[in-house]
């Protein structure tokens, strides 16, 4: 008897103990009856904080252990939805305290809401208090944020571009702002947009790689140089040591962005340099500016042009051996070298100096000569190794056809 | 002029003499004139026995010429091919040369023991001629086997894997068997080595021995005489002098075969068909294996009917099963001379010649499906 009051003690201990979890988040049983599959309650579980052990009141307050949705409106700390103003204060609540975020996830930095202010889009919102621009949930949405490596998430490289278009190509939205709605399409088509969006090349920049993300702004004319530069280093380096830097800081020229544009960035070509259209140094210079541009411009062009020549020369006679049959590795491995040296003599073009230029295409040219030469000795070996089975095929024969008459004689 | 000869033929009298006075060549000599070969429709057949060591001749002119240059191991051995090939003076004609003698020799070898089968050369008195010529085809393809993995590139190593795997089905010693073959679990470095030694002291060893053994027991014996002569009257037979008619008739067929290596050579130095070998890639043990992995020609046959079997063929693995067979039906190849008790009394047994058809049938068919499946 006295076991059996135990047991039903237990028993009723257990069921109370799951009653009171089960009650726990009311909030979803409530909001996933009436809302359709894209509603927050259904979404939520595809989100990182609900993923990490949040729930809906960690966010929004109130009791979700009440049933009945009026209490919990009335209930202590229940803040219900930020305002598109309150929103970035509010995530920050979290994401700027460091010694919270530690617990959760250390690796992610807490100065995303002082870099925000010092966004664009922060000045509109709290100078302006312009609330089209955009806040947190903008760009990571409201109740799936995911982890910004994740394919699904709209911070992951893949989806940025599509993220930041939302708005920035959207005319009518953002005719008000008087600022061009073409970058998206414009980055698509550049050699970026291409190598990030159709090789899926993750190392390639998308916006905010060059914008900044939670500090996004257009980057500077000055800091140009210094945003390239990030993954251009030497390039940047060369112009910044160039007589271009002062001259374009004087004329308030955008750097990098002068010659190359800055959305649709395409893949340079050698016609880019030179005294003559379509190179865009006759954009600035013309003869009898006062300064050697064009004259440095010939002669960078003229180097590359002969560089290049040569070594498609190289490459052809190369193939040719190559077709013969004969072993051509150490040729190709040198003609490797030449093509480095090719791409160094196009990047030393960013020091505008055409000494630096001439000096490296003429180490390429002295490496695809001896290319073309050891290509063309084998091509002669190839001819050389024919005779010589002419002539040895001959003697044999000239030998047998000797022998048969010395047998035919024993006969 | 005629003074000339003269002083000639006795200089060549003079050293036969000083040669005979102490080693007493003259019978040699004699036995040599006496030497007769019979002359028939397929007296063609004879010469495939000295094509076949001609071409051994020419391997080990060609493999001594390697040899100075070749530098066994991991991390030589590919460069040093490289290195015969694209700098010595006429490397690339020596491992040319070498190679397709190496495959010829083969196909020789092969042409040589079916001829002799479907001739039935080898009755009663030549059961040891026979054995001891399938001693030498056995060694040939130890040869082709362990030569394969010395340039130590991706094909040859992905195939010694496969190779060697197979000994290690063997049941109760297939595991230490492997571990010898390899040096160690693995085909690294060391296989190079053990193979390198096999290739080219080992092996040559063995078949100097076995080659002077084949080639007394020929001389003894002479040329073995078609099975329809048995009954042929002695005024019917023809023959020819072995010395010098047959050894000039030889020496003209090792010039045209000579002429044919040379053109080869030339023309395809890294072979042509399925007698490929080009050095391609170096082998990387951690790079996955190439698509398609294929011994040389000569154990195509013996690949695919192992790959056509089921895991499991009763209580044993079907690799295993396959093993056994071949190694069954290999003996009794070899022992055939012993199972024949019927063509050295003049009669063609129907059993051989119908095992020697299903033999090649099944060679020529498994194959031909070998290079077409894969």
């Amino acid at each position: 008897m006295k076991n059996n009051i135990i047991i039903w003690m237990v028993a009723g201990l257990v069921a109370f103990a799951v009653s009171a979890l089960a009650q726990d988040n009311n909030c979803l049983t409530c909001h996933q009856d009436f809302e359709d599959e894209d509603g927050p309650a259904h979404k939520i579980v595809r989100d990182i904080h609900y993923q990490k052990g949040l729930l809906c009141n960690d966010c929004h307050g109130g009791d979700p252990t009440l049933e009945d949705m009026d209490d919990v409106r009335n209930s202590k700390g229940y803040h219900g939805v930020p305002s598109h103003f309150e929103v970035p204060k509010f995530c920050a609540s979290c994401h700027s305290n460091a010694r919270y975020m530690h617990e959760h996830n250390p690796s992610l930095p807490t100065d995303q809401f002082d870099k925000y202010k010092t966004s664009k889009h922060g000045q509109l919102l709290f100078g302006k208090k312009d609330t089209k621009v955009a806040n947190c949930v903008s760009c990571h949405s409201v109740h799936e944020i995911g982890d910004a490596k994740m394919p699904h998430s709209s911070t992951h490289p893949l989806n940025v571009a599509k993220t930041c278009g939302k708005c920035h190509a959207d005319p009518d939205y953002m005719a008000e702002y008087n600022i061009p709605t073409t970058q998206v399409q414009d980055y698509l088509e550049s050699v970026h947009g291409k190598a990030l969006n159709e090789d899926h090349d993750l190392g390639a920049p998308t916006c905010n790689d060059c914008h900044g993300n939670h500090g996004a702004a257009p980057p500077g004319v000055g800091s140009l140089a210094a945003v390239c530069g990030n993954c251009h280093a030497f390039q940047a380096e060369l112009f910044n040591r160039s007589p271009h830097k002062e001259a374009f800081v004087e004329n308030d020229f955008p750097m990098c962005e002068t010659c190359h544009s800055n959305h649709n960035i395409k893949k340079p070509t050698d016609e880019m340099v030179g005294a003559e259209e379509p190179a865009v140094c006759v954009r600035c210079h013309e003869s009898g500016d006062g300064t050697k541009g064009l004259e440095t411009a010939a002669a960078m062009a003229e180097s590359i042009k002969e560089l290049v020549s040569v070594r498609d020369e190289a490459k052809a006679v190369l193939a040719n051996a190559q077709q013969k049959g004969m072993m051509t590795t150490d040729e190709e491995f040198a003609l490797k070298d030449v093509e480095q040296i090719l791409i160094q003599t196009r990047t030393l073009v960013h020091s505008f100096n055409k000494d630096e230029v001439v000096v490296k295409a003429k180490e390429g040219l002295e490496k695809a000569k001896i290319v073309e030469e050891k290509s063309t000795s084998l091509i002669d070996e190839y001819f050389f190794r024919r005779k010589g089975l002419i002539i040895s095929s001959l003697f044999i024969t000239i030998l047998a056809i000797g022998l048969y008459f010395k047998i035919r004689k024993l006969k | 002029m005629s003074t000339n000869n003269s002083q000639n033929d006795s200089f060549v009298t003079r050293a036969y003499q000083w040669v005979n006075e102490r080693y007493k060549i003259d019978a040699l000599v004699d036995y040599m004139s006496h030497k007769a070969v019979p002359i028939h429709k397929h007296s063609a057949f004879y010469y495939l026995g000295g094509i076949s060591l001609f071409l051994f001749i020419v391997q080990v002119v060609t493999g001594i010429l390697l040899l100075m240059y070749y530098r066994p191991g991991a991390d030589s051995a590919y460069e040093s091919v490289q290195f015969i090939i694209s700098t010595v003076s006429f490397g690339w004609l020596v491992r040319a040369v070498h190679s397709w003698s190496a495959n010829l020799m083969i196909l020789a070898a092969f042409l040589h023991m079916f001829t002799v089968f479907f001739t039935y050369a080898y009755r009663r008195p030549r059961e040891l001629t026979w054995l001891s010529g399938m001693g030498l085809l056995g060694l040939a393809m130890a040869f082709g086997f362990s030569g394969y993995l010395l340039p130590w590139n991706e094909l040859a190593y992905f195939a010694t894997r496969v190779g060697t795997g197979m000994a290690g089905a063997l049941p109760v010693i297939g595991d230490e068997l492997l571990v010898i073959m390899r040096g160690g679990e693995e085909v690294t470095g060391a296989t190079i080595g053990r193979f390198f030694g096999l290739h080219v002291a080992i092996l040559p060893g063995l078949f100097t021995v076995l080659l002077s053994v084949h080639l007394i027991f020929v001389q003894r014996q002479g040329m073995s005489e078609p099975i329809e002569w048995t009954e042929k009257p002695e005024s019917e037979k023809k023959y020819q002098k072995f010395f010098p008619n047959f050894l000039l008739k030889d020496l003209l067929v090792w010039l045209i075969v000579l002429n044919i290596l040379a053109v080869l050579a030339v023309l395809f130095p890294d072979g042509i068909g399925v007698m490929h070998w080009p050095l391609g890639v170096k082998a990387d043990p951690f790079a996955p294996p190439p698509a398609v992995i294929r011994p040389e020609w000569y154990f195509m046959f013996a690949f695919q009917a192992l790959k056509f079997l089921p895991a499991h063929i009763l209580f044993i693995e079907g690799e295993l099963f396959g093993i056994i067979v071949f190694s069954i039906g290999g003996l009794i190849w070899a022992l055939i001379p012993f199972f024949d008790r019927k063509s050295h009394t003049g009669k063609k047994p129907k059993l051989v010649f119908w095992f020697g058809v299903l033999v090649v049938v099944f060679i020529i068919v498994m194959t031909i499906l070998g290079y077409i499946l894969e």
